[in-house]
């Protein structure tokens, strides 16, 4: 089996031929097309700019693989920052003795994402260490998006705004989990790992105030910086939560609170009420919104308080993921 | 999925109008177990109940009561070169007089999180060369697993496993509190999941020389709901009884294999609670048979006298007399980002529970 070798990232002949047959084979694209140590691209005034690393364990799982999410982290976190993704870098670390078709299986995933995401990687660099000194492939993919007039962002968050989740919580936390962990359910956890700009785009209004997608630490994580950030409490309702039933029994299963499970292909956003019906609607009409749901408003109240409020009529305290949940999940 | 849960709400209201019906008078519930805590405070039940219904929790979160000295001795052993450290999660941050396991691990010390006793085992296989240390942390709901491992050990000859017990068993510290004047226990919920271990006959003594009736009780907002409905029938009629709601998972005699095999690999010694003290024959002990398996005795252990942290009342939380809240370093000093006392740390603890889930705790 052909595997990478030290020489792979040395800047020889190896790396050249890494170079012709593997990305450029893959990725190729006129701006990388250039072969320049700086690709050229188009601009404007202002653009979006973001950075992201992944050094998920395992490599591969149910419905993605490290390659995927590099591609979507970064797509999601301009998306939801009201920017159209354009261009990404692709920067990768390689363990010596990675198996090839392995890294060709990563690359192809990045180019597939690319190209559903609609941006194109215009630069990248390869390192190998030696073995022992990384986990078989470690990713960072840095991300330029326009500027758009969507006008998003925590300080625009209002009391009486209602708070939308594109679909069902928990699944990338409990996909990555159960293959770890070799836990096997009678429908298997698929990670929700997607591009989300073509979701935002198809549901956007005026009126959406805030976008964030709730990777690591979960929904619960990202309401309460909200919270924080806008000066405002919110109240959930444990009933509206949307959950597969086999997150559901993986949760109950193993003591987890789905609203702490990172996601990968859901974006929380926050609507003033006059467009609530008609954003949802929007949402459940796309392909990755269809569980869409409304799962809380934001209300007066001490700030950054986020409260549940569950079936039986009770409330109590959603608080921020304290210490460490799962590593390496993304 | 939606008519079941409208079947439970209409169940949780019959069961919530027969508890104000039958909740005049003040009746003061401890909750044993550590999940039950969780489970009541993420449900917000106390909200539900009437003001006469007062629910305290008790002393049964593993994690809460193993006390410092146990702590530092354990944290002492993993610092050691060759020793791998196997443990449940819930450990790895609880606070030593200096250090955590966390902070072991981050300085270099080889720390792994397992899932089961199988898992340490495993890891004993694969690293013939290195100590593999299980923290034997747990009442009678993991033991049984624990023992397993030992036989499996012994019987396949792996040398290099052994398990650092710091176990216990829950009748001991009931029969502690019962005798405890300042105790103000009407009655108890019991655990679940020990008592589907060990039957109910070792909580008899319980309902018949104290007066104290118990619920063995199942973890769901329902189950919890039921087994306070079948508390309060209790004292309506006037009986003292242990009896079981949980019984889809808990029978009356428990889990004899179970226990058979808890029996042949460990015995009852005198163990040190946090904030309560040493209680006789309320831990227990590895036998002499699995003595190469045994952590303490296959390692030179320095004897600890750690202090508990001068304000925490942990001791206090645990045999129900405060409420956390009550508690001067709560929310202060003490946080789940910075606990003081385990009781903040441990995911079970009634600290942890508070802080994480109960409004009153924020005003």
């Amino acid at each position: 089996m052909e595997r990478i070798l030290l020489a792979h990232g040395s800047g020889g002949r190896l790396s050249h031929e890494l170079i012709k047959t593997l990305f450029q084979k893959h990725l190729g694209n006129p701006y990388l097309d250039q072969m320049n140590d700086a690709s050229l691209v188009p601009g404007q005034e202002q653009i979006a700019v973001t950075t992201d690393s992944f050094v998920v364990s395992p490599l591969f799982f149910s419905g993605g693989n490290i390659g995927k999410l590099a591609v979507c982290g970064t797509v999601n976190d301009l998306a939801v920052s009201g920017a159209i993704p354009k261009f990404l870098t692709l920067a990768l670390i390689l363990e010596e003795g990675l198996p090839m078709d392995e890294l060709e299986r990563i690359v192809v995933s990045v180019a597939e994402t690319a190209a559903e995401a609609g941006v194109a990687i215009v630069c990248g660099d390869t390192k190998v260490v030696e073995r022992g000194s990384a986990d078989k492939i470690f990713i960072n993919t840095t991300g330029i998006g326009y500027i758009t007039d969507r006008l998003v962002g925590p300080g625009q968050i209002r009391p009486g705004d209602e708070i939308l989740i594109t679909g069902t919580i928990g699944d990338h936390g409990i996909a990555i989990l159960s293959e770890r962990e070799g836990l096997e359910f009678q429908t298997p956890v698929v990670s929700d790992c997607a591009p989300l700009n073509g979701l935002i785009d198809a549901f956007y209004l005026p009126g959406v105030k805030c976008m964030r997608d709730p990777t690591r630490g979960g929904v619960a994580t990202t309401l309460n910086e909200l919270a924080q950030q806008a000066g405002v409490s919110m109240l959930l309702v444990e009933e509206q939560l949307p959950l597969s039933l086999s997150v559901e029994g993986a949760c109950e299963m193993l003591g987890l609170e789905p609203l702490y499970l990172a996601n990968e292909g859901k974006v929380l956003v926050i609507v003033a009420p006059e467009v609530a019906d008609e954003i949802l609607l929007n949402m459940k009409a796309h392909p990755l919104g269809r569980n869409a749901s409304r799962i809380g408003q934001v209300q007066e109240g001490k700030s950054g308080l986020v409260l549940l409020e569950t079936p039986l009529g009770g409330k109590r305290i959603v608080g921020m993921l304290e210490g460490e949940h799962l590593p390496r999940i993304c | 999925m939606n008519n079941r849960r409208k079947d439970q709400q209409l169940k949780a209201g019959d069961y919530l109008s027969e508890i104000h019906t039958l909740a005049q008078n003040p009746f003061t519930i401890m909750e044993v177990c550590g999940t039950h805590t969780v489970a009541i405070a993420k449900n917000a039940i106390r909200e539900l109940l009437p003001a006469s219904i007062r629910l305290i929790s008790g002393p049964g979160c593993p994690v809460c009561v193993t006390d410092s000295s146990d702590i530092d001795r354990y944290l002492y052993l993993a610092a050691q070169p060759n020793v791998i450290t196997a443990t449940f999660g819930d450990m790895i941050r609880v606070p030593g007089t200096e250090k955590t396991l966390q902070v072991l691990r981050a300085e270099g010390a080889d720390i792994r999180i397992v899932y089961s006793t199988q898992d340490a085992l495993e890891l004993a296989r694969k690293n013939p060369d290195k100590e593999v240390v299980f923290l034997g942390i747990g009442f009678e709901t993991t033991i049984p697993t624990v023992a397993v491992s030992l036989e499996t050990a012994k019987h396949e000859g792996i040398t290099n496993y052994s398990v650092l017990s710091m176990h216990k068993v829950v009748p001991p510290v009931l029969r502690l509190l019962a005798e405890d004047d300042a105790l103000v226990v009407d009655a108890f919920l019991d655990p679940g999941h020990v008592c589907s271990i060990i039957g109910i006959e070792p909580l008899e003594f319980m309902a018949k020389d104290y007066g104290l009736p118990g619920v063995v009780t199942g973890f769901s907002a329902l189950d919890i709901l039921e087994a306070i409905v079948m508390l309060l029938r209790q004292r309506a009629e006037g009986r003292s009884k242990i009896e079981i709601q949980y019984d889809r998972v808990a029978k009356a005699e428990g889990n004899p294999h179970a226990k058979r095999f808890i029996e042949r690999v460990f015995e009852p010694i005198d163990a040190s609670w946090r904030g309560i003290g040493l209680i006789r024959q309320s831990g227990l002990g590895i036998r002499e048979e699995y003595g190469a398996w045994d952590a303490a005795r296959k390692f030179t252990l320095p004897i600890f006298e750690s202090k508990e942290t001068p304000g925490c009342r942990c001791g206090d939380v645990l045999k129900g007399l405060i409420y956390p809240i009550q508690c001067p370093l709560f929310g202060k000093r003490c946080t789940p980002m910075k606990p003081v006392g385990p009781c903040m740390v441990s995911s079970e603890g009634s600290c942890a529970a508070y802080h994480r889930y109960v409004l009153r705790s924020v005003n």
